[in-house]
């Protein structure tokens, strides 16, 4: 009897314990979550504000709010009269979208000869591919500037998009490389006994189950593209030209800072890619081919 | 489509016997020599089962009839048709592989039709077919799902159904019970032989398991080392083993090898080593002049099951054990011949197991006709 009390002690002591850790546990997540989500919600306050400076409050919460920020950013315009937000975002989704699909396009057949055939200068190759992407954009700006002044590119999207495509088609090759690798190269030889060719096991049977991989490396190459600034800024020097990073960055120049504009301008810049990513998120899971093999 | 696509597509199984010549295969990179010179026949409408340990070129070979490796020389002919160089869609082979290789993003009615689809069979030859097939495979309730909907058995009868629905000459199996549990490996197993027999079809089997191969075969090919070691019906390669690898290949437990000599006792040739006096018979021996052989060095080989207890003084075979492994219907009785001879182990039945001590000795004796005798040198059997 005693025994049994004693065991019940400690059951309801360790109870407590763990449910006092638990509430610290989430006490610290709380915590975090706020320290990480406190600027995002100052950015918020101020893209909801009327004036155009930061306000001292510890509370980031507007003081009078209104859309008239996002009504400002988005109604921008140029002297001609044409509508320039509209021009900006089409060139960013634009430079983005054919960033990711030549990324995507270029890099999938390589990643998939990379993954499965043995040729001279394989593992060369692929070294050579991975030292392209241990350079920082900006140490290769001015060749490239150079190259697209002499190719009459500055100041265009598909000179953009050439650019951007110097560092997204290795960093898609080396993602899907590996992507092509888990897959079981029984599956094509099935098919190929099945009566595929080579190049139909690789469209029909490779391509679906690598296609969550697919789906991931382009958003990956569509962000990059996205968030880029530096050689976009470099690059482009008309306004009807700018991607959306290059135009934001305008609100806060040497002579004033339009703070407000800025905040709004963010929070646009910041839906498409978080969209993308609730959209894709399925595909992000893996096990699309799981149950094919065994395991 | 190509040509023997068409002409395939309406050929009734079964049709075709398979000719191998002199297949030699060696992978760039290693030098590793897999195959040193194959030589096989594989009769129309028979079961082959290609078995040996892991790495003796089996799993080569069959790849090397489906075409997804190519040979450094030699021939394969399927029926009449030298396959050698033909890709493996031109083969007319359907291949079941170890791991079932299900397409993971097609479901079952998909995963069986793609073949047939390729072929440009119309729809309804597809539907037909595959309502031929499924409830053969008992797959009807689960033709719409995704493979990672099924168990390992029921991927398994796809896999299968995958092969049978096409129809093909010639059907190979990669290991393909391997990854079932103990229980469902000896149902499939079953259902194997049971499709060989309705279909009459020809099909190359490859395991490493002698159970499967033993039960499964028409023809059993045992492989070594990159070569056959010896080929023909199971049973006959089973009592008649052309070397001491097939023979200690074949047989659970075991096959015990002795040290030898052989020696002349009136018209009887007798096996003497360490605690071993046995009588050899003739057909184990070499036709021609078998007493000639006296005095020569061999390895007798006895199997387990082929010895009984015996009142006969000296023993036969004296065998000093110190372990008994009771199994309930038999008993494996573990110790070496005479005072230091060499390790010996006896299969006893039932009652007999079940009565002798934990350890002793015991007298045991072994027809004439059991006892396989193999060069020392060489291990092959000196019966031709």
């Amino acid at each position: 009897m005693a025994k049994a009390s004693k065991n019940q002690t400690m059951d309801e002591t360790g109870g407590r314990r763990s449910l006092l850790g638990e509430a610290l546990v989430h006490l610290a997540l709380v915590v975090a979550t706020a320290a990480a989500l406190y600027p995002v919600l100052w950015v918020m306050s101020l893209a909801f504000s009327s004036s155009q400076a930061p306000s001292a409050r510890v509370l980031p919460w507007p003081e009078a709010p209104s859309l008239d920020q996002f009504r400002a950013v988005v109604g921008t315009h140029d002297a001609a009269g044409r509508w320039l937000f509209g021009r900006q975002l089409f060139n960013s989704l634009s430079v983005s979208i054919a960033t990711a699909v030549v990324g995507v396009g270029i890099a999938t057949p390589a990643a998939y000869a990379l993954a499965r055939f043995r040729f001279l200068g394989k593992e060369r190759g692929v070294w050579l591919l991975m030292a392209t992407q241990m350079f920082p954009g900006v140490a290769t700006l001015v060749p490239l500037y150079l190259i697209l002044q002499g190719l009459h590119l500055l100041d265009s999207r598909a000179g953009l998009v050439l650019v951007y495509a110097t560092t997204s088609v290795p960093f898609c090759v080396m993602q899907l490389r590996s992507s092509f690798e888990a897959i079981p190269v029984d599956l094509e030889e099935a098919a190929m006994v099945d009566g595929a060719s080579r190049f139909q096991a690789f469209r029909m049977v490779a391509l679906p189950a690598a296609r969550p991989a697919i789906a991931v490396t382009a958003l990956f190459a569509f962000m990059g593209a996205w968030n880029e600034f530096i050689l976009a800024a470099t690059l482009m020097s008309r306004a009807e030209s700018f991607t959306l990073p290059v135009a934001l960055q305008r609100y806060v120049g040497e002579h004033g800072a339009a703070w407000g504009h800025f905040a709004a301008g963010a929070l646009i810049v910041s839906i498409p890619v978080m969209a993308i990513f609730y959209l894709a998120q399925r595909h992000i899971v893996s096990g699309l081919t799981s149950g094919g093999v065994k395991g | 489509m190509s040509a023997c696509a068409a002409a395939c597509m309406l050929r009734a199984p079964g049709m075709a016997s398979v000719t191998i010549r002199q297949i030699r295969k060696t992978y760039p990179g290693t030098g590793l020599t897999i195959l040193k010179g194959i030589d096989l026949e594989i009769p129309d409408g028979s079961l082959t089962v290609l078995v040996g340990p892991s790495g003796c070129g089996k799993s080569t070979l069959l790849r090397t009839l489906a075409g997804l490796e190519r040979p450094d020389s030699g021939e394969i002919r399927i029926g009449d048709r030298d396959v050698t160089r033909l890709e493996p869609r031109d083969r007319d082979v359907a291949m079941v592989f170890q791991s079932y290789a299900l397409y993971p993003h097609l479901t079952v009615r998909e995963n069986l039709a793609f073949g047939l689809k390729l072929r440009g069979a119309p729809q309804s030859e597809i539907d037909a077919r595959i309502a031929e097939v499924a409830p053969q495979l008992k797959l009807e309730a689960f033709l719409d799902r995704l493979p990672r909907a099924l168990s390992g058995g029921q991927r398994q009868r796809v896999a299968m159904g995958r092969a049978i629905v096409r129809r093909p000459s010639l059907f190979l199996f990669d290991e393909p019970l391997s990854n079932l549990d103990a229980a469902l490996r000896g149902e499939v197993r079953v259902e194997i032989r049971r499709l060989h027999d309705r279909l009459g079809a020809t099909m190359v089997y490859v395991t490493h398991d002698q159970v499967e191969a033993m039960t499964l075969a028409d023809q059993l090919v045992v492989l070594n080392g990159g070569v056959i070691e010896q080929a023909g019906p199971p049973l006959e390669v089973y009592a008649r083993p052309k070397t001491r690898f097939v023979a200690s290949f074949l047989g659970m437990p075991p096959m015990n090898f002795v040290d030898a000599t052989l020696e002349r006792v009136g018209s009887a040739v007798r096996a003497r080593g360490k605690g071993l006096d046995v009588e050899v018979a003739r057909a184990r021996l070499p036709k021609a002049d078998a007493p000639s052989e006296a005095g020569r060095a061999v390895v007798v080989g006895i199997r387990p099951q082929d010895v009984k207890t015996t009142d006969r003084a000296p023993a036969p075979v004296d065998l000093r054990f110190e372990l008994v492994e009771g199994l309930g219907f038999e008993s494996h009785v573990h110790g070496k011949l005479g005072e230091d001879g060499a390790p010996f182990v006896a299969r006893l039945e039932g009652d007999e197991g079940r009565r002798i001590p934990k350890w002793g000795k015991l007298a045991l004796e072994v027809a004439p006709a059991d006892v396989h005798v193999f060069d020392r040198e060489t291990g092959r059997a000196l019966a031709e």
